[in-house]
């Protein structure tokens, strides 16, 4: 009979470079997601940003075509970290949470895992929208370029806790099926795909949609910072009530049996 | 490891009513019981995904919860628990990555036979292979306790033997193997104790000869036609089934039994002990006796 060292335990939680590889790997192996955060912004950007009547037009420090890049860059992002998070559902029906329950790793350190992964993957549609941009016409200050897209990465965290909010409060692997059509109508409420109007029941309404302050504040770097209490309170309002709802729905499936 | 009074309920299902189960390092003892007896509850709450209402559960003088960190315990399930979307080899990487003293990868795959389809995905798999898998994964951390549950449902003749040889093998080298099991066969062959669970409480433990002796006796057939019932209202006779001419009788005293037969001209008389499976259905059903 061996003897057991009974003394040994893991490091950090089980936070490593191997999970976090193995976890990239797997969203940039799924070609449903990347279509939908890499080709389908990049194709938005070129179908409506290019068109020469209007995208010249003169908006803040830049012009049509850089807002337009903008938008489609953070709606990219968002669908990536959306996506990402929301892979908690898949893991949790096919029985990997359990699995991992009986290992060293912390519930909480996994979370750090699915937020760094979403953030990885939102940088991609990032870089390749601006890239586009700035091959095909859009303009802004080199200022605005360098911290609208900064902007555009950090903000599209929000998404990630909305994933991983719906990845745990849905029983099934659908997840995504409920995520994608509603990021496309938030995206109307954040004025991603048309402009909102200044006035009336659309604009007031579109105020409490979750995407329109991390819109507000990613254009402010060419358009203005106008209203930026009021983006920057939409954005830490919905911030709270995704990683609440995240934490909540968390706590009550580790807790589960 | 040790459960003392252990009870778990779920609403109005008291799914393990009181277990006391101590088991020594270097045991590979069955966990058998009929469906619904409490046997997978009770391994949660060994593995620490459930908390007992009332008593108390230790693993190495730990808490369930700890032990797992410490990488003591592992588990292979029955179902579940993998990722379909990364390879064989990336599977057992991962849960490698997670232990602060896991085994070399390799050196795992090859000892659950599972080297040559290192890269495969997961999700192609046959469910053997599956299964092999979850093998290795709970040989990564190199635990004192391997629990596994149900393990060889839905394999095949060959691989349930296969993947027992590779279990046995393992436990030889002083690894404690806990498994739960409804095949009796498989208790019966891979287990050096059996716990036998009914109801959520042990109703027998030991090894299968002892469970068979506990549940005692052997099977007296015969045919009697001129045989009068009631010499067989005896306290030594279990039961009597007639099957046409033929009487079936289960008793813990043969001799007498085959005395008061053979007495009335019976015939064609046999005398047999008892099977794993009858004892197992003696002890599971008592009740319904």
């Amino acid at each position: 009979m061996s003897a057991y060292d009974l003394d040994r335990r893991a490091a950090g939680g089980g936070l490593n470079p191997t999970l976090l590889r193995i976890e990239l790997l797997r969203v940039l192996r799924n070609k449903r997601t990347m279509i939908f955060t890499v080709v389908m912004p990049v194709a938005f950007f070129f179908l409506f940003g290019t068109n020469s009547a209007y995208a010249n037009e003169v908006v803040g420090n830049g012009n049509v075509a850089g807002v337009i890049m903008t938008s489609m860059a953070l709606y990219g992002a968002m669908i990536a970290t959306a996506a990402t998070g929301s892979t908690v559902s898949v893991e949790r029906a096919q029985g990997w949470s359990r699995q991992l329950r009986l290992t060293p790793l912390r519930g909480s350190a996994y979370i750090v895992v699915k937020v760094a992964v979403a953030l990885a993957i939102g940088l991609i549609p990032v870089l390749a929208v601006y890239a586009c941009g700035a091959a095909r016409g859009a303009h802004m200050s080199t200022a605005a370029w360098i911290v609208s897209a900064v902007i555009v990465w950090l903000g599209s965290s929000l998404f990630a806790a909305f994933g991983l909010f719906v990845g745990y409060l849905l029983p099934s692997e659908n997840a995504m099926q409920v995520i994608g059509p509603a990021m496309a109508l938030l995206a109307f409420g954040g004025g991603l795909f048309m402009p909102i109007p200044d006035h009336g029941f659309f604009h007031w309404f579109s105020t409490f949609t979750p995407m329109w302050g991390v819109s507000g504040l990613a254009h402010a770097p060419q358009t203005g910072w106008s209203n930026w209490w009021q983006w920057v309170a939409n954005l830490v309002v919905w911030l709270a009530i995704f990683v609440g709802g995240a934490v909540w729905r968390f706590r009550a499936d580790t807790a589960r049996v | 490891m040790r459960l003392a009074g252990v009870q778990r309920s779920f609403g109005d299902v008291h799914a393990v009513r009181g277990i006391d189960l101590t088991i020594g390092q270097g045991e590979v003892v069955a966990f058998l019981g009929p469906n619904g007896a409490g046997k997978t509850t009770t391994i949660d709450l060994i593995l620490g995904l459930g908390e007992p209402d009332a008593g108390s559960v230790e693993v190495f003088g730990l808490t369930p919860r700890a032990a797992i960190a410490r990488g003591l315990v592992a588990a292979v399930m029955q179902s579940g628990g993998l990722l379909k979307d990364i390879t064989v080899a990336e599977t057992v990487e991962l849960t490698a990555s997670l232990f602060a003293h896991a085994q070399p990868v390799g050196d795992v795959l090859q000892r659950a036979g599972i080297a040559d389809i290192a890269g495969a995905k997961v999700g192609t798999c046959s469910g053997g292979q599956q299964q092999r898998l979850r093998f290795a994964m709970a040989l990564t951390s190199d635990p004192a306790l391997i629990v596994l549950d149900e393990p060889t449902t839905g394999m095949d003749v060959a691989g349930r033997r296969d993947f027992w040889a590779a279990i046995r093998q393992d436990a030889d080298r002083g690894r404690t193997v806990l498994f739960a099991t409804h095949y009796l066969e498989e208790a019966d062959a891979y287990a050096d104790r059996i716990v036998l669970v009914r109801d959520g409480q042990i109703v027998a433990d030991g090894t299968g000869a002892q469970i068979k002796a506990q549940a005692s006796g052997r099977v007296v057939r015969a045919t009697a036609p001129d045989l009068d019932p009631h010499l067989l209202h005896q306290p030594f006779v279990q039961s009597v089934e007639h099957r046409g001419e033929q009487l079936l009788i289960h008793t813990t005293d043969s001799d007498e039994v085959a005395r008061i037969l053979l007495s009335r001209n019976a015939y064609d008389l046999e005398i047999t002990a008892q099977g794993l499976e009858d004892a197992f259905v003696a002890l599971t059903s008592k009740e319904q006796n």
